[in-house]
């Protein structure tokens, strides 16, 4: 990791919310992210799509400070990530996937402890916890104990905690996961407005392609630690749907030929 | 099929090896352990074939009901039974049910302790070798034996497992088993008291034992020897039974849980009871704050803190009755030895939180407020604890003028601990048990580097305080209240130093490092 004096600072005024460059990341032998380049311009709604172990949830690990890459920059309005971590890492919010929370904490606690960690006042965290409780409609467990949530609770408190603090660049690896078609459109809803009229950015990985080309203005397709296309919505999926563009670009369908004794006759 | 679940769990077995260097170490060292255990066994059983048989007999009856005895309830209480192949697992196979159960005892023997306990359980027929009819007969009760020990494990922890399926039983579980751990040295000192003193009532007592469920398959040979057919077979009878209810009992609770499996069970009703924001309303609004409440919360929540809690009460009571009484000067060293054990306990502070680490590096914070956070929780709990057994063991002693040497020498040593251990915790992680798991599963590779990383510390906690060690021990010794003074400021004074410099070392490596300890947990997964 070199944090010498700025190199390769993005050049666009004003900078992107997020500019990646060159990330590189292995995990012993099994190359994950190899040189992924990006630009998420502010107020963009991005999607991040590829399939299963394309590397979306260490790019975006490394995006938020969680992992550190091996080569390459990661700028945050205009700021190195890795070189100044904790005076960027306000600018963040972040939900990942695969990890715990601290579930031995009610819900209500587990978003004051977001809150404060970022050194907000009590009364603010507590007023805008009432509210994230109110807008997920997790107001009546906010008194369970997370490790109590079934899966999509679990979600969208630790969505809250990642909004609570009102960041300008929201990173979240997978939300919709195990969240139901109600809170899900709660949540879509809440990011929309969040962008449109809060001025913030949001980047969101799924592998639900409907649910990006309805959702996100801007689309990356990544596979195999590459990005494959990048852009608006629009131009990555030219005529046909953001599906058929990614399958063509990705590879790997099968026809279901090969199955020929899957029939109970 | 039973060939496929025993190539299964070797191959589960290999590749668990393959991932990490740890546990190729810890397997080996484990394997030396059990061979030099098993080396012993074999050898007394070979010394004690030579013996008269009516000592064979009361030392196989007895020293076997034991070894039955702990395999059914050890699993209970302490290593948890080998998860490998879990049978939860197999729910969606159509394997029928008497291989699935005969392939899972088998691999039950698969493994060190299983390995092992079948060498010296057939090592045991050998000892009647000067009788052949005996020896004959040895061998498939030691099958027998091998068996009931097997099956027993499996039976108990599948039977009692949705007893404590609920997390908050579980909890509770975890905590209250440590506790006759920690009584056992006093009831061994006070058994060996027994025997030494009831040693003519042993043989009666196999007798009776040969009767038990446990006890039946070793008497068996020695009924033969005696030519007492009409005993041997009766005892035949009783040890066949025992299997064969034991296979019910698992076969039973073992459908009961894959229907139902343990891991749906929540919090209970009483989960719902509303809570305000607890310790975080009464922490300063900071984040150093926050993090010292959120850890307060998990020292009182938390399972795995409340055992380190859990010693408080129970260290003084081995210390009275292991030195006989209050007259004894051991009891004064429960104050050092709890203020070492609290301060010690944040060392695996990170480990502890698992993945959940992330919010603590996603979170604009420095190290530092990591570090105070952590340490000034386990402050609030350790400080009045330590002085509170401090009074206490000065009180119970009549040794008043011990009180400022051994308050000195505990915030000594707790004061340093927490240094040391805030430093510990920054630079290793290794696996521990995760956040609500069941006890009864046992933890994979508790690694060398674990032990390693441990004796480390407590080596220099013990080193850092030797001032006020040395001092307190001369103070006590010659009864000196001005030295006991003297231990008083210098322990406070230089664990205090040596804490702030274990946290900025601590906040230093926290601050390069914190992403690799992240990405550590995550590869434990």
């Amino acid at each position: 990791m070199t944090s010498g004096p700025e190199p390769a600072q993005p050049a666009q005024s004003p900078p992107p919310a997020l500019a990646l460059r060159g990330l590189w990341k292995r995990f012993g032998s099994k190359v994950a992210v190899a040189g992924i380049d990006l630009d998420v311009p502010v107020g963009s709604f991005y999607g991040l799509v590829g399939p299963n172990g394309a590397g979306k949830t260490t790019t975006l690990s490394m995006s938020t400070g969680l992992l550190r890459p091996d080569f390459g920059q990661v700028w945050v309005h205009g700021q190195d990530l890795w070189a100044h971590p904790t005076q960027v890492k306000r600018l963040l919010g972040v939900l990942p996937d695969g990890v715990r929370l601290f579930d031995r904490l009610t819900g209500a606690q587990l978003i004051t402890y977001s809150g404060l960690l970022r050194g907000m006042d009590r009364d603010t965290v507590a007023g805008r916890a009432a509210d994230l409780l109110r807008a997920l409609d997790l107001t009546a467990d906010a008194s369970t104990l997370v490790v109590d949530y079934s899966a999509g609770m679990t979600k969208k408190i630790a969505l809250a905690c990642a909004l609570v603090h009102a960041p300008s660049l929201l990173v979240l690896d997978e939300p919709f996961e195990s969240v139901d078609p109600v809170s899900a459109a709660n949540i879509r809803e809440i990011l929309a407005h969040y962008v449109t009229t809060g001025g913030g950015t949001v980047i969101v990985s799924s592998h639900v392609m409907d649910l990006v080309q309805r959702m996100c203005d801007h689309v990356a397709v990544i596979a195999a630690g590459h990005v494959l296309a990048a852009g608006t919505v629009d131009a990555v999926r030219g005529d046909g749907s953001l599906e058929d563009r990614f399958v063509e670009l990705v590879g790997g369908r099968s026809a279901g030929e090969e199955l020929t004794w899957l029939r109970t006759s | 099929m039973v060939a496929h679940l025993l190539s299964l769990k070797l191959t589960l077995l290999r590749n668990g090896l393959r991932r990490s260097v740890w546990q190729v170490i810890g397997l080996v060292a484990a394997a030396a352990y059990a061979l030099g255990g098993t080396a012993f066994a074999v050898a007394g059983l070979v010394a004690l074939s030579t013996a008269d048989t009516g000592l064979i007999r009361t030392v196989l009856v007895l020293a076997g009901s034991v070894l039955v005895l702990a395999w059914w309830l050890v699993p209970l209480v302490s290593f948890g039974v080998d998860a490998t192949l879990d049978p939860a697992r197999f729910v969606t196979f159509a394997i029928p049910r008497r291989d699935l159960l005969t392939g899972l005892a088998l691999s039950g023997v698969l493994g060190i302790p299983g390995v092992a306990t079948a060498v010296v359980v057939l090592a045991s027929a050998l000892t009647w070798w000067r009788d052949p009819v005996a020896a004959v007969v040895a061998v498939p009760c030691a099958v027998l034996a091998i068996a009931t020990c097997v099956v027993g494990s499996r039976a108990t922890t599948t039977a009692l497992a949705p007893l404590v399926g609920g997390r908050r039983y579980r909890e509770l579980a975890a905590v209250a088993v440590l506790v006759p751990f920690m009584l056992l040295g006093p009831a061994v000192t006070a058994l060996t008291n027994g025997i030494t003193a009831g040693r003519d009532a042993l043989p009666a007592l196999a007798e009776v034992v040969g009767w038990t469920p446990w006890g039946a398959p070793w008497a068996i040979p020695a009924d033969v020897t005696a030519r007492a057919w009409g005993n041997a077979g009766l005892k035949a009878l009783v040890a066949g039974t025992t299997l064969v209810v034991l296979v019910a009992i698992w076969d039973r609770s073992l459908q009961r849980s894959l229907v139902t499996p343990a891991s749906s069970g929540g919090g209970g009703g009483g989960g719902r009871r509303p809570r305000g924001l607890g310790a975080f309303a009464r922490v300063p609004a900071t984040p150093t704050g926050a993090v010292a409440a959120r850890c307060l919360t998990y020292w009182v929540r938390d399972p795995r803190y409340a055992v380190a809690v859990a010693v408080v009460p129970v260290l003084p009571v081995v210390l009275y009755f292991s030195s006989g009484g209050a007259g004894n000067g051991l009891l004064l060293i429960t104050g050092p030895l709890i203020g070492f054990l609290m301060g010690w306990t944040i060392s695996a502070d990170v480990a502890y939180d698992s993945t959940a680490f992330w919010t603590h590096v996603a979170a604009p914070i420095s190290g530092r407020v990591d570090r105070t956070g952590r340490v000034v929780a386990a402050g609030v709990i350790g400080v009045p604890t330590t002085l509170v057994l401090v009074a206490g063991s000065v009180a119970l002693t009549g040794r008043p003028e011990a009180l400022p040497a051994l308050a000195g020498a505990s915030l000594g040593l707790l004061l340093t601990a927490l240094g040391v251990a805030s430093v510990v915790s920054a630079r290793v992680v290794y696996q521990v048990a995760k956040p609500g798991e069941n006890p009864f599963a046992s933890q994979q590779g508790a690694s060398l580097a674990a032990f390693v990383s441990q004796l480390a510390g407590w080596g220099a906690v013990m080193v850092l305080c030797l001032p006020e060690l040395v001092l307190a021990g001369f103070a006590v010794g010659t009864g000196s209240v001005a030295l006991g003074v003297l231990a008083l400021v210098v322990g406070v004074a230089l664990g205090l130093l040596l804490l702030v410099v274990g946290i900025r070392v601590g906040s230093r490596v926290l601050d390069r490092d914190a992403p690799q300890l992240l990405a550590r947990m995550v590869a434990f997964g």
